[in-house]
């Protein structure tokens, strides 16, 4: 079969001749293999240099170099080499690349090799031959199951200062750089009528039945090799080799441009209605990613039908120190022989308890290598040609330290004998992969003839799982069921599709006796070898009553580690279910979750990360704020100027205390396009906003504007703003900054859920028009230079609370709110978006002579402050219209969302909060956002708590520090002088109780 | 999860933002004798079921429209969706 393999052509290694000139230093390189030839490349472990070929994995090359000690376990660091060829690796983890490209916990058996690459062991020091925490190991009677749960308990105290550190220091495998990753990993979205999740034969057989078909077809591999097992195998397919009827298939699958072959690529989970995810890792076979190329990319694959064929994995046997490196799947090394031409030793033996194991010492005999013994545990096992066979035996213990060196037989006679051998080849029967199929409810359900779980229950939407995946192991089988799986799913799509003729290919049975664990011995048989757990963890579990599949998996970490358990889950519960006395299936497998395998963060964020981790809005007038050399904010997505520094300012309250005085002696500018922006337009419009609004809207005249409060439901102050009628079924609604997508959200809701039959419109308008406000004495003397002369502004024309459609800058579309944020006279003039940065540029110029200012978020805040007016910090999810101040705003006479609520006892206490101000009493004091409020006298405590304090800001009008907040019948209580205290910066401070409305109390400036 | 608008046909759900139980749509009378009863459990009451359950969605990165979407709670199948719209007249929210 071997010379079959070696004459497969372009795919096979035979072009450069001579065993010799293959090997050099790779002592264990083989003839053959799907490695390619040529120039060798060059790669470090732990900073030696090594070479390999190209096709060759990392773990692969090590192996070929003589390197069987690739990391050190979790717990115990035990030294440890692959125990598989695969993604279901568990103990070959390594760190590659460096710097900002270091990945730690990557496994070296799918680690592609590429010139150039740097991998170093991890989780041991100061190396991985010696390693200082491999002490842990002496102590492993301490370390047992529960270990943790045990030892820490007590003292309490100990916990933070002691037990934490200790245990973080210890926790964990690879580290990370912390440096920044250089690369880009992207997301994408793919369609298709068939994902086939595999491509082995099952699902090469179905793509290429669904692609003949003309259906839309997806095909997904984890390997960069096609092929699945038929690389590992040495039996062909037809007149082919298997090889290289992969090679044909993957041909006509290319000349197809309805079917998409995506190797490298892991379906990581199967999610809702037939969407499955998918890491394509398009880079980490290279150097580094090609200029502006991911290196990786999530992948969002639409489906409406999916086939699983994910193959199945190999279990091992527990046995006394079945975790020395050598010790490997039977099927790992007739991988690595096949395919990729490489031995773990030169002296193999086979450890197997079905038919499957013998192949592997076949293969090996057949590529030269001395397999010294065929350990079988049936008594009836078949016979061996080129090694002696065992029947009726098993290994009961292993010998050497950083690598195997022999094993100890137990014969079916009771004699002990001692087998010479560098690797041990385990085979415990194979699992199919189930894992997708329990992503949503499946169960798998256990088939004795197997001796293992296949896919039932209920599987993911339009998922059918076909191949070893489905417990048809045979390549004949598998064909038959890659091609027939094909034909069904597409007829239920209406797509007519032939399975046509098969190949022929080995069709042999299954010959498997259950046998999951080595009885004899005292020391440790390891099952899950990332975790460190073994046999006797398992018993431990059992013994303290931790018995249920999910409690052993908590209680021992069986399965808990990045390998999932692929490996070692089967075998911890065949031994609970015999200690338990119960049957397997009784007992049951853990839930499978997402991901498959290990996926990086760098691919779940995408794009998303640093600057663009969200989208950064800015204001219309955001380059000339720059120019000005605006200091700028984050206020939600958007990016505002919070001040304006001149030269000299040294202090932001400087700068802020300037434009507070300067808009309130002349006029300043502040870009408030923020704002919530909701055209409402019907018949209906007013009876509408009616019932979003507290207040009363029906009566509001045309060309008038008004405050409005919303309440939730519940009758807690939502949000507020102003709604400007322009026509009889035409208002303007702002909201705040923070609400403006969740009030839309809301009234469209009302619109369509509530009244659906109210003549109204809605759309929001929020990035349609720039937004400036201008305030102060002099802003409509301002104003009028830019306003267009038909436009009468006048106080008479244009009064407050006024609003209107006017034209700028000699024609240029615009409106005009007469309203106030700041209690100055004040205008808000909205022009369209494209012209909002020549609109903030002529309002200054208009404005120079004035000494207008710009002004920013912070003196926004002093200025509304100063006039009480409530914002976010005073509509903070618990505070009522009563509590505003505004009760008696909310209209009896009419139905609107929250008022019925809002009259419920509990929120009309005779002693509720009430919106107030406060000064402090020592002028120098400042008043802090967040105080709690108590009396004059008397404890501090929050039985005694009057209130808190809401907002704060240094007044430069009134030269001092100012507050409002929510006070106990506050408004019953000026002039009371109270407590403002802050235990937890020990701060206490007098302050007397006060209106609100600090500046022109009456609002005579408003209105001039 | 996939729904199934009845205006645009098949939209993931990423599309939209989820509100919750569609009784939400059956906002009481402020006039009844015992609206502020009937409100509380307006506001407060739901079923939680395992099973069919009737939700309101909205497609806010669409076409705006809210949906009422019967979903499986327990398989997240999806068995019915309808303008929220249509339910709401049909229960009798026209004026």
């Amino acid at each position: 079969m071997s010379d079959v393999m070696v004459n497969a052509g372009s795919v096979a290694f035979q072009a450069d001749g001579s065993t010799g000139a293959r090997k050099g230093v790779q002592v264990n390189r083989l003839d053959g293999g799907l490695i390619k030839g040529g120039k060798p490349l060059s790669f470090t472990f732990d900073g030696k240099r090594f070479k390999g070929f190209e096709g060759d994995t990392l773990a692969s090359a090590l192996l070929a170099n003589g390197v069987r000690l690739m990391g050190r376990s979790f717990k115990y660091h035990r030294p440890r080499g692959p125990l598989t060829s695969g993604s279901e690796e568990p103990n070959a983890l390594v760190e590659l690349r460096s710097g900002g490209r270091q990945e730690p916990n990557t496994r070296a058996t799918v680690a592609e090799l590429y010139d150039g690459l740097e991998a170093n062991s991890q989780n041991c020091w100061p190396s991985l031959q010696h390693d200082f925490m491999a002490i842990n190991d002496r102590f492993s009677n301490f370390l047992t199951a529960g270990f943790y749960y045990k030892t820490f308990m007590w003292p309490a105290a100990f916990w933070e200062k002691l037990y934490e550190p200790i245990i973080r220091k210890a926790a964990g495998l690879g580290s990370i750089s912390f440096a920044a990753d250089p690369d880009a990993y992207d997301k994408g979205f793919l369609h298709c009528d068939l994902l086939v999740i595999g491509a082995g034969p099952t699902g090469l057989m179905a793509a290429l039945t669904a692609g003949r078909a003309g259906a839309q077809v997806i095909i997904a591999d984890e390997d960069f090799l096609l092929g699945g097992r038929l690389n590992a195998e040495t039996f062909g397919i037809g007149d082919l080799t298997g090889a290289a009827w992969v090679e044909q298939a993957q041909a006509e699958l290319a000349s197809m441009p309805n079917v998409r072959v995506m190797p490298r690529t892991t379906i990581i989970g199967a999610f809702d209605h037939g969407i499955y995810g998918a890491v394509e890792r398009t880079a980490d076979h290279v150097l580094a990613p090609e200029a502006g190329k991911p290196r990786q990319i999530l992948w969002r694959i639409y489906s409406k039908r999916a086939m699983l064929a994910a193959g199945a994995t190999e279990r091992p046997i527990a046995f006394e120190n079945n975790d020395r490196p050598g010790v490997m799947l039977a099927g790992a090394v007739r991988a690595y022989a096949n395919r990729w031409a490489v031995t773990p030793d030169q002296t193999v033996a086979v450890f197997t308890n079905n038919d499957d194991g013998h192949r592997t010492a076949a293969d090996l005999i057949a590529k030269g290598v001395k397999v010294t013994a065929v350990i079988d545990t049936r008594a009836d096992a078949p016979a061996v040609e080129g090694a002696e066979l065992f029947a009726g035996a098993q290994v009961i213990d292993t010998r050497g330290r950083l690598g195997l060196e022999s094993v100890r037989l137990r014969l079916a006679s009771g004699i002990t004998r001692d087998v010479p051998c560098g690797a041990l080849a385990v085979s415990g029967g194979w699992n199919p992969n189930v894992h997708l199929t329990c992503h949503q409810r499946g169960r798998p359900a256990w088939r004795e003839d197997i001796a293992a779980f296949v896919p039932a229950g209920e599987l993911p939407q339009n998922m059918a799982v076909a191949g070893a995946a489905n417990g048809d192991f045979s390549t004949a089988a598998a064909l038959r069921a890659g091609a027939d799986g094909a034909v069904a799913a597409l007829s239920e799509l209406g797509i007519e599709a032939k399975a046509g003729e098969l190949p022929e290919a080995e069709d042999a049975p299954i010959n498997v006796t259950p046998f999951w664990y080595v009885k004899e011995g005292k020391g440790r048989a390891w099952l899950d070898q990332q975790n460190d757990v073994t046999v006797k963890d398992v018993k431990l579990a059992h013994q303290e009553n931790f018995r249920s599949v999910e409690h052993l998996k908590r209680y021992t970490t069986l399965g808990m580690a990045t390998d999932q358990g692929k490996t070692s889950n089967m075998g911890g519960l065949a031994i609970m279910a015999e200690l338990a006395g119960k049957q397997i299936p009784e007992v049951g497998t853990t839930m499978f979750r997402p991901p498959y395998t290990p996926v990086s963060f760098g691919v779940m964020a995408g794009r998303s990360v640093g600057e663009e981790f969200r989208p950064t809005r800015k204001t219309p007038s955001h380059k000339w704020a720059e120019e000005q050399g605006a200091v700028f904010v984050e206020v939600g997505q958007w990016l505002r100027a919070q001040w304006f520094p001149k030269a000299g300012e040294t202090h932001w309250r400087q700068s802020v205390d300037r434009e507070v005085l300067q808009t309130r002696n002349s006029v300043g500018i502040c870009d408030v396009t923020t704002l919530g922006k909701i055209d409402v337009q019907g018949k209906d419009a007013a009876e509408f906003l009616n019932k979003m609004y507290a207040n009363a809207f029906a009566k509001l005249p045309v060309g008038k504007v008004r405050y409005g409060l919303m309440l939730r439901e519940d009758g807690i102050a939502y949000d507020d703003g102003t709604a400007a009628r322009f026509a009889e079924d035409h208002f303007v609604v702002t909201t705040t900054t923070a609400n403006a997508v969740l009030v839309y959200r809301n009234m469209e809701f009302a619109r369509q859920c509530l009244f659906p039959d109210m003549d109204v419109q809605l759309i929001s308008t929020t990035e349609a028009w720039a937004q400036f406000a201008v305030a102060g004495p002099n802003a409509r003397k301002l104003l009028q230079k830019v306003v267009d002369p038909e436009f009468d502004i006048s106080n008479e024309a244009f009064p407050f609370m006024g609003c209107g459609e006017i034209t700028v800058a000699g024609g240029c579309r615009a409106r005009l709110f007469r309203i106030s944020f700041s209690g100055e006279l004040a205008y808000e003039i909205a022009v369209p978006t494209r012209y909002g940065d020549a609109m903030i540029r002529k309002l200054m110029e208009a404005g120079e002579e004035f000494g207008a200012v710009p002004y920013g978020t912070e003196a926004l805040g002093v200025m509304r402050i100063e006039k009480g007016h409530a914002a976010g910090n005073e509509l903070n999810g618990t505070t009522s219209a009563l509590n505003l101040g505004m009760g008696r705003m909310v209209s009896k006479k009419k139905d609107c969302i929250g008022n019925t609520l809002s009259e419920r006892e509990g929120m009309n206490q005779e002693d509720a909060l009430k919106l107030v101000g406060f000064k402090p009493v020592n002028a120098a004091d400042p008043v802090q956002a967040g105080a709690h409020l108590m009396n004059a006298n008397g404890e501090v405590s929050a039985a005694t708590d009057q209130g808190y304090i809401t907002s704060a800001a240094y007044s430069p009008v009134l030269g001092c520090s100012i507050g409002i907040g929510f006070l106990k019948r506050g408004d019953s209580r000026k002039g009371e002088v109270i407590r403002a205290v802050n235990p937890l910066e020990g701060k206490e401070i007098q302050v007397e109780v006060v209106s609100a409305h600090f500046v022109d109390p009456e609002g005579e400036r408003l209105r001039g | 999860m996939i729904i199934n608008h009845p205006i645009l046909g098949p939209r993931d759900s990423q599309e939209f933002t989820y509100l919750g139980d569609a009784s939400l749509i059956d906002r009481p009378d402020w006039q009844a004798d015992n609206a502020a009863d009937q409100f509380c459990d307006y506001l407060y009451l739901r079923d939680n079921p395992a099973g069919a359950h009737r939700e309101l969605w909205f497609h806010e990165q669409g076409d705006r429209s809210w949906l009422v979407v019967t979903r499986n709670t327990v398989t997240h199948e999806i068995l019915n969706v309808e303008l929220a719209r249509d339910v709401a007249r049909a229960r009798g929210r026209s004026k």
